[in-house]
């Protein structure tokens, strides 16, 4: 009888193009390969200087993400790019895009949107890929049961001219939640739960499968907010095993399998959960009903608290740089803590899930005044779809900046981000210094929490506006 | 590349655990198409004033720190973003090797891609190198040894063919490169 199989195993060993020796990593063949405008210009350098051509065209897809500016466009329907290195960075995309023959969502375009959003709701992200991209967050993708995981610019430049990378073979993990999330918890609650436990380090070198009732139940959107914060304990990438929910979701986008494929595709696609009494290097075990609305305090996603707790005493001198960077005392709770910002998006929290839930604390309420509330949709799609429910209409109306989709205020480099001092409560995925702007304090929260920031202008339970 | 074999140099010391890649650059210095001069930005935020004038008190600002190609740093170093401009700052800046008793994994192979050795020791030698910074340290990556002045020396654990390839001055994409036929013949195998 042949040993039982994770999820993992059976996506490691059939992309083998060469096993790892004693000398030399695998060689693992990507089906899957997302580019954006920041981390791939000096790969596309490279291959030039070498004469070297893209292996496989057809298996990159870009678009433009980080660097765009998410102002709402003028009345003439464009974009005002004011930053003239951010220009010249998306004009050199567009330009390699164009010279390799590669298929390009660029700004303006129906399918723009943040990398880790579109390739869900285009149906290229599928189970059983090995997926990468240069950003750490690819570990988004894990959700559909694909091998994602994000990659250097070097990297970038191994995938484009031979479709492969060298690999060494990961650890793995199960982190298992079973049970019910309480009324008012979110799948961004469980992931802030589970880097808490694990510590910012804590899933170094392993790929983690997340399990459980608890993750069964939840949608896909929801799976990928779980995904996605896997880098921020450490790990390499986060799955979840394909399913029903999986199919449903997949069914019918533009870049499934259609008709027949589809039906085969599935049968493949079933096959790849792990088998029973597959074991994993490592596990953990949540109960889910046990889970609080979570917050961070500090300035990494590790330190992260229930939303009613107290800030946790200093057990080092880094934990103390944390709670001075932002201006906390131990022991003291964050509730009714004043904020100036919220932001509401990026890669963890933009989908139109996400929007719906964040509009059920906005609607008939109103900003708190001297707050500054932005919405930002993941991609055109979700703006278009979330438009189309009028969600737009009850941000707007609450007094929330209503944008175009980028990567905005999560990594603040295109300027939308933070003054010095300022506090944030955002449903993005870092709270590292300065990460939303030099200078700026950030809270993570779920899309519920960040809304209830807005309307009361403190750090809220939100389970006490919302039933 | 250049080859790598042995060096001699000091140590500078950064006693933070969880140093991210946004502290190592800050995401507004991402906006470059090539990594000519990347260093000037290497931790941006720590080094310099909202004035853009260089802060007295950040290690990196003091004389002793000068020179020195050794970064020892607390654990857990390079974690977040993926962005390969971090170790392309600490090598444009000038370090050769970051010392700590964990490194994160993607900032541990792109460091390996730029001349820059991620080296993981334990916890006694890492409380040694803390508690002297400057120390003066011979770095042989040929032996896989880190030297201490007082004598003792630690071997360091490194991906074998990331050596071989270091020691030689030669770049992974050229394996990747003559595995070609390989490559094709994955390729039209049917899955």
């Amino acid at each position: 009888m042949t040993k039982p199989r994770t999820l993992f195993d059976k996506l490691w060993d059939s992309h083998l193009v060469r096993p790892q020796t004693a000398d030399t990593p695998a060689v693992l063949y990507i089906d899957l390969h997302l580019i954006h405008e920041v981390t791939s210009p000096q790969a596309f350098t490279w291959l030039r200087e070498r004469g070297l051509t893209v292996r496989q065209p057809a298996r990159t897809v870009a678009t433009m993400d980080h660097s765009i500016p998410t102002t709402p466009r003028g009345a003439d329907g464009k974009f005002k790019i004011l930053d003239q290195q951010a220009e010249k960075q998306l004009s050199q995309l567009a330009q390699n895009c164009q010279e390799f023959g590669i298929e390009l969502f660029a700004l303006g375009s129906e399918g723009q949107g943040i990398v880790h959003v579109i390739g869900p709701e285009l149906g290229l992200t599928q189970p059983g890929m090995t997926i990468v991209c240069g950003d750490s967050h690819t570990s988004t993708h894990g959700a559909f049961g694909a091998l994602a995981f994000g990659i250097g610019t070097s990297e970038v430049s191994h995938v484009l001219a031979t479709q492969c990378l060298l690999q060494n073979r990961p650890k793995t993990m199960a982190i298992t939640v079973e049970g019910q999330l309480r009324p008012g918890v979110t799948a961004k609650d469980i992931i802030l739960a589970v880097i808490a436990r694990l510590g910012i380090g804590g899933g170094t070198g392993h790929v983690i499968e997340y399990r459980g009732s608890a993750i069964r139940a939840l949608s896909m959107e929801e799976r990928m907010t779980v995904c996605n914060m896997s880098i921020e304990a450490g790990a390499r990438a986060g799955m979840v095993a394909p399913d029903d929910v999986t199919f449903h979701y997949l069914a019918g986008r533009p870049r499934a399998p259609q008709g027949a494929d589809w039906d085969r595709a599935v049968e493949a696609w079933k096959r790849l959960p792990s088998d029973e009494g597959a074991t994993f290097d490592r596990e953990e075990k949540f109960d889910a009903a046990k889970l609080e609305p979570m917050i961070t305090y500090g300035t990494n996603p590790g330190m992260g608290i229930g939303i009613s707790a107290a800030v946790p005493a200093p057990e080092n001198a880094t934990m103390e740089k944390a709670l001075g960077y932002m201006g906390l005392e131990a022991g003291k709770p964050l509730l009714g803590k004043p904020i100036d910002v919220v932001f509401i998006g990026s890669c963890t929290n933009s989908r139109i899930s996400d929007l719906r839930q964040a509009a059920t604390v906005f609607k008939g309420r109103k900003v708190s005044s001297g707050v500054r509330a932005m919405v930002v949709p993941g991609s055109q799609r979700v703006k278009k779809q979330a438009e189309a429910e009028g969600l737009d209409r009850v941000f707007l109306e609450a007094g929330a900046e209503w944008r175009e989709a980028g990567c905005s205020m999560c990594i603040a480099m295109n300027g939308d981000q933070l003054r010095p001092g300022q506090y944030a409560v955002s449903t993005s995925n870092r709270n590292f210094e300065g990460r939303q702007g030099a200078g700026g304090r950030t809270f993570l929260a779920s899309p519920l929490t960040a809304a209830a920031a807005a309307v009361t202008g403190r750090i809220t339970d939100a389970r006490q506006l919302v039933g | 590349m250049e080859p790598i074999r042995t060096f001699e140099t000091k140590t500078v010391v950064l006693p933070i655990e969880n140093v991210d890649t946004d502290q190592i650059i800050p995401a507004r210095f991402l906006k470059v198409t090539s990594k000519v001069g990347i260093g000037a930005h290497l931790f941006a935020d720590w080094r310099y004033d909202g004035a853009g004038q260089e802060k007295s008190d950040f290690i990196l600002n003091k004389p002793e720190a000068k020179g020195a190609a050794v970064l020892v740093a607390g654990d857990n170093f390079g974690c977040g973003s993926s962005r390969e401009h971090a170790p392309w700052a600490l090598y444009d800046y000038g370090f050769r090797a970051i010392v700590s008793t964990s490194i994160a994994d993607i900032f541990k192979s792109n460091s390996l891609k730029n001349g820059l050795l991620p080296i993981v020791v334990d916890k006694a030698t890492h409380a040694k190198l803390l508690a002297k910074p400057g120390m003066d340290v011979t770095v042989s990556l040929e032996k896989q040894t880190l030297s201490l002045t007082d004598g003792t020396s630690v071997k360091f654990d490194i991906d074998p063919f990331a050596r071989y390839c270091l020691m030689n001055g030669q770049d992974e994409l050229d394996f990747l490169l003559a595995q070609k036929e390989e490559i094709a013949r994955y390729e039209a195998t049917p899955r």
